[in-house]
């Protein structure tokens, strides 16, 4: 009977399992900041919405948060794959386009946020 | 493969319209829902910040596409999906941390999520309506 057992690996899974925790931790963090700014806005026009995201600090958290939920969501959504689509070929294009567009969107992001 | 080791057929039941899922499932399923949700959305969403922080101009049309009853109804749908996702996620890293692993409390939890989810939902969502 073995008594002990030596855990080998690249560790993939167990990086990702911390992965999709943190960013969810940071993600929830930033909504209750974000929910607190955005609601103490004296009104919602432009002026008050694009200060708020001119602030360099509240930048900052904003893109972080966006990273959080890219790369919350490649793991969500790669697990998603895994679970449902069998055949390997059409799941290695849907991981491929599932990153493709994540990346896109952090370009996005990045490109709105600093256009402030 | 030997007789010895042949194993019997195991019992399938994936009848989905007849299986009941318990609370705790039904909280499972409705994260992953909402996560996909989301997932779908968003590129509409950053369409959204980008239209709301391009200029004065653009502030006009972001504000002029949520005005419409259908887009509000679609944002409605997301806050909850984001809402549950939040709930749900808070309650999935306490059971990481081994709390609220009992029977009784992971049923409860998963009412309190269900709630309070729904509850955020209205209470935000009427606000901003």
């Amino acid at each position: 009977m073995v008594k002990q057992r030596t855990v080998v690996g690249a560790h993939y899974g167990l990086k990702d399992w911390i992965a999709q925790r943190a960013t969810a931790v940071y993600m929830a963090a930033y909504t209750i900041i974000f929910a607190l700014c955005a609601f103490s806005l004296r009104e919602l026009n432009y002026q008050e919405w694009s200060g708020l995201f001119s602030h360099g600090l509240f930048k900052f958290l904003s893109f972080l948060f966006f990273l959080s939920v890219f790369y919350h969501a490649w793991i969500g959504i790669r697990d998603l794959w895994m679970d449902y689509i069998k055949p390997n070929g059409v799941r290695l294009a849907l991981h491929l386009v599932t990153i493709f567009v994540l990346v896109g969107y952090a370009g996005w992001a990045a490109q709105i946020l600093w256009r402030l | 493969m030997s007789e010895v080791t042949a194993r019997k057929p195991r019992p399938k039941y994936l009848a989905l319209n007849e299986i009941r899922l318990p609370l705790p499932g039904i909280v499972s399923i409705l994260h992953r829902i909402s996560g996909v949700g989301i997932f779908l959305m968003l590129p509409f969403l950053l369409y959204l910040l980008d239209r709301s922080l391009g200029s004065p101009e653009t502030f006009e049309t972001f504000a002029a596409v949520v005005d419409n009853w259908f887009i509000k109804l679609v944002l409605f749908g997301l806050l909850w999906a984001y809402l549950h996702h939040f709930c749900a996620g808070i309650r999935f890293l306490l059971l990481d941390l081994h709390k609220g692993l009992e029977l009784e409390e992971a049923r409860k939890s998963s009412k309190i999520v269900l709630i309070v989810s729904l509850t955020l939902t209205l209470i935000i969502g009427v606000v901003l309506w």
